[in-house]
């Protein structure tokens, strides 16, 4: 019970239930579709990056689970106003929390209000549910295709 | 006569129950679990009477052959079928409707129709899709009604001459629903159309009777009734069967072989390339035994019981909703928890020690249908009891908790 409340904590609910940063942007010029064909979770990620490879704005939109809603919601509050370099190293931090689970104090630093998703590692089935919007913030930022999970 | 089941008993044959940590296993639609017996004739096959068959002229080989040919009575039996020769083993549900898109499928051209419904596994979808690439067959689909069942009225406004297949669930796997296949079996008929039954749901559960239905290829996986995983068996009619062509090649189909060409055996054979999964078919056929000692009938009634428990309990939550119909369906419950996400729902039952599946379903068309983006579904054993439903709702109130924290 513990463990699990620590997955659902407040936080996650609230994120979960009201993310922020939730709807389209008008003029994106990066955007990208993520979707994990285990669950169906599947979301969309509008950014604006200015000339100087700056994160103005992001949005999304989609629909899933508790842990990808508020994945993506904290995800956005992050990046939002970075340098992509800087939203890429997040990328990599909050990897490191979840799939290669050796993070340091650092990093878990860096990633603020996102690490509390760390609770997620004890579920290994919904590892991917956390780390899909962050797939495709990243495949935004590089201009690639539809992140999957797989 | 028809006696009651002894619960008590069967849960004896189910070891995982004996798990200190027990897990209340509702994903029977998934997979079930293997009773004793079952386990115990794999790993007996495999020590004392394994020899490849067909092939060997000496004892041991003899003895395997004939457990293998004794699983395929089994089967025919099982299912009343006029003879085993209309039994072929495959590796599954999904091979067997494979094989039937592929070898029949052959016999199909361009402007051909097959009918499926909006409540077909990807398993009896994908494979008419790949024929109609191949082929310029043209699929069409049978509309659900409001309260989840087939449109026969819309079934028969489909049925043309141009009609040659019909594929369709006997049960299906997400909304539990018994299909009235028998009745829409006489239509594909009056025009012409064969009729394939998706039986992957049934066998655990309710009577089949290919005789009876007249159905001229039925689909089922050994590891759905207890039986162990990598067999299932495609039914057909052996005429049917007997016009088609094979669908893999190689060892053990053929009567000769040279460089230029090949004779084939007859059906079942020439369906069966290489070294079957025979004494996973010999187990599958010690499941079906051990189903028909308990009694389908008899384990139909117990499981109808606990399905209507489950049924008033959906009905008194409010916050719940279920999928599927009222009648005419088996203990497979696709729900939801209002406000929360299927997998949340499937998280938190788990570390309350319930697993049931949450997702599509392998059903995506249905999912868009029913306009959500996955389900958590509870389905029903021969194992679970009221008590065990008891626990699967207190963990419900448990999500509601957990979600509800304004
Ligand atoms: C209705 C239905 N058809 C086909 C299948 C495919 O069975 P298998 O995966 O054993 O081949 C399933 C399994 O979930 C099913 O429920």
């Amino acid at each position: 019970m513990n463990e699990l409340l620590q997955l659902y904590q407040q936080m996650i609910i609230d994120h979960g239930k009201c993310p922020r940063n939730f709807g389209e942007l008008e003029n994106p010029t990066h955007k990208q579709k993520g979707f994990n064909p285990l669950c169906g979770d599947q979301l969309e990620i509008f950014l604006i990056i200015d000339d100087n490879d700056v994160i103005q704005d992001v949005k999304f939109t989609g629909e899933g689970c508790a842990i990808s809603m508020a994945s993506a919601s904290m995800l956005t509050e992050l990046v939002k106003g970075n340098h992509i370099d800087k939203a890429n190293g997040l990328v990599e931090d909050f990897n490191a929390m979840l799939v290669t689970q050796d993070v340091s104090d650092e990093a878990m630093e860096r990633l603020g209000k996102a690490s509390v998703l760390e609770g997620v590692k004890q579920y290994p089935s919904r590892i991917k549910c956390a780390t899909l919007s962050w797939h495709a913030l990243k495949n935004a930022c590089a201009g690639e295709g539809e992140a999957t999970t797989e | 006569m028809s006696q009651s089941l002894n619960l008590e008993n069967i849960r004896k044959d189910f070891k995982y129950l004996a798990n200190k940590k027990q897990v209340i296993y509702l994903d029977n639609a998934s997979t079930t679990q293997k009773p004793d017996v079952v386990l115990n004739a794999l790993s007996d096959f495999y020590r004392y009477s394994n020899a490849n068959v067909h092939r060997g002229a000496y004892h041991l080989s003899e003895v395997a052959t004939a457990k293998y040919d004794q699983a395929r009575q089994v089967a025919a039996d099982f299912i009343h079928a006029k003879s085993s020769d209309e039994i072929v083993f495959v590796r599954g549900c999904t091979e067997a409707i494979n094989l039937v898109a592929s070898s029949f499928g052959q016999q199909l051209n361009a402007g051909d129709e097959v009918i499926i419904s909006a409540m077909e596994h990807h398993a009896n979808i994908v494979p008419w899709q790949m024929l109609s690439k191949a082929k310029g067959i043209k699929i069409r689909v049978i509309n659900l009604t409001e309260s989840g069942e087939l449109d026969l009225p819309h079934y028969k406004s489909l049925l043309n001459k141009h009609t040659k297949l019909v594929s369709i669930a006997h049960i299906s796997n997400v909304l539990g629903a018994i299909n009235d296949v028998g009745l829409m079996i006489e239509w594909a008929h009056e025009v012409g159309a064969k009729f394939l039954v998706d039986a992957a749901q049934s066998p655990a559960h309710i009577q089949i009777d290919v005789q009876a239905l007249d159905c001229d290829f039925l689909t089922f996986s050994a590891h759905k009734h207890y039986g162990p995983t990598g067999v299932g068996i495609l039914y057909g009619k052996h005429s049917l069967l007997e016009r088609m062509v094979p669908y893999q090649t190689g060892g053990s189909m053929i009567t000769s072989v040279t460089y230029e060409s090949s004779e084939f055996m007859s059906a079942p054979h020439k369906f069966e390339a290489g070294t079957p999964a025979y004494a996973e078919a010999y187990g599958m056929s010690q499941a079906l035994i051990y189903l028909n000692e308990l009694g389908i009938n008899n384990i139909k009634q117990a499981e109808d019981d606990l399905m209507v428990y489950t049924l008033e309990k959906f009905k008194q939550s409010d916050d719940l909703i279920l999928y599927g119909p009222k009648d005419n369906r088996i203990g497979v419950f696709s729900f939801l928890v209002k406000g929360v996400h299927a997998h949340d729902v499937a998280t938190i039952l788990d570390s309350q020690g319930v697993a049931i599946r949450a997702g599509h379903h392998c059903a995506m068309p249905l999912m868009h249908t029913l306009s959500v983006p996955a389900l958590a579904r509870a389905s029903l054993g021969v194992y679970n009891t009221k008590s065990e439903i008891d626990q699967l709702f207190d963990g419900l109130k448990t999500v509601k908790k957990i979600f509800s924290n304004e």
